[in-house]
């Protein structure tokens, strides 16, 4: 039991959002760090392309489509990238 | 005119809008800080001012396109009052899905700060009626994400149906087809990564932008 007695009901659940351009959108980020770990010497990097993940902490109620919800009106936008959702109960 | 300058944390051509706006209609806009939610009644024409809104966290203008005040400027656009988004102003509509497409980071990675030229595509809209169709015209540009995205369909439809406003007349930022500013479906809402209100007074290095703002005035008052 935490220190304030209080059962941890609901503090426990992550959900990972993992927002990434969609294919044939140009990212010139990735080419950027593609072009610098060339520089760096790395050889057999066919190709970079740079996302975001982004780390909710949230109440084990929330159902997947709040989660889908979150991601259509805010976290990611559609026109340009994909989403994807992973949920994992521990802390 | 009665005239409208939204302004959320972190614009920064808030103020360079409200005074092209103020010399050119007579009269200064209403400054509406992005908590409101109302516009001020009878607003006749909205800007979205140039700036990093919200720091451009998450992206470019989404956190803008989500803020109270925003909610009722899509509802003012909705019922076709003329809605203009100056750089970020842009981002910002493009977030809103009143514009479509997106402004991505520039191709070339670096932001881009200077004047660029610009060809004047269709002069038939309530924002460009100042100029003459195929003008060049010389409007700074200062931005980090201005590459115009849109999917092959957009882009047809988007030129077809003569919504491609204004068109970069060199390379600047790898945007799609050169598209500089575009219109709306109704053409009432206008987005453009150029500053237009940095080129009013002869100080300025070019008066290009004034043009916009009389050319507004006689179509809207």
């Amino acid at each position: 039991m935490p220190p304030n007695g209080k059962v941890a009901i609901g503090a426990a659940m992550k959900a990972r959002v993992f927002i990434t351009l969609k294919p044939g959108v140009l990212d010139p980020q990735g080419k950027a760090i593609h072009h610098a770990l060339e520089g760096l010497g790395f050889s057999g990097v066919n190709d970079v392309r740079a996302g975001k993940l982004i780390e909710l902490d949230v109440d084990p109620a929330t159902s997947d489509s709040d989660l889908e919800g979150m991601c259509r009106k805010l976290l990611a936008n559609t026109v340009i990238e994909n989403f994807r959702i992973e949920r994992s109960a521990e802390s | 005119m009665k005239t409208a300058v939204i302004v959320f944390p972190g614009s920064n051509c808030d103020r360079d809008l409200a005074v092209a706006l103020e010399q050119v209609t007579g009269r200064a806009p209403a400054m509406v800080w992005h908590k409101d939610s109302e516009l001020p009644d009878g607003t006749e024409f909205i800007g979205l001012p140039g700036g990093f809104s919200y720091g451009d966290y998450l992206r470019s203008g989404a956190m803008a396109a989500r803020s109270p005040i925003v909610r009722a400027v899509v509802e003012a656009a909705n019922r076709g009052v003329p809605v203009l988004g100056v750089c970020n102003g842009f981002q910002v509509l493009t977030e809103t899905g009143l514009l479509p497409g997106a402004l991505m980071r520039n191709a070339g990675l670096n932001f881009v700060s200077r004047p660029v030229a610009l060809t004047v595509e269709n002069s038939q809209t309530l924002f460009t009626s100042g100029y003459e169709q195929g003008q060049t015209i010389r409007i700074p540009v200062a931005h980090h994400d201005g590459n115009y995205q849109a999917d092959e369909a957009t882009l047809d439809r988007l030129e077809g149906q003569g919504r491609v406003a204004l068109r970069y007349a060199e390379q600047v930022n790898g945007s799609s087809r050169q598209i500089a500013g575009i219109l709306s479906d109704a053409g009432n809402v206008m987005g453009m990564m150029p500053h237009p209100e940095r080129a009013i007074e002869p100080a300025h290095g070019s008066t290009d932008g004034r043009r916009l703002f009389e050319g507004l005035l006689e179509t809207v008052a």
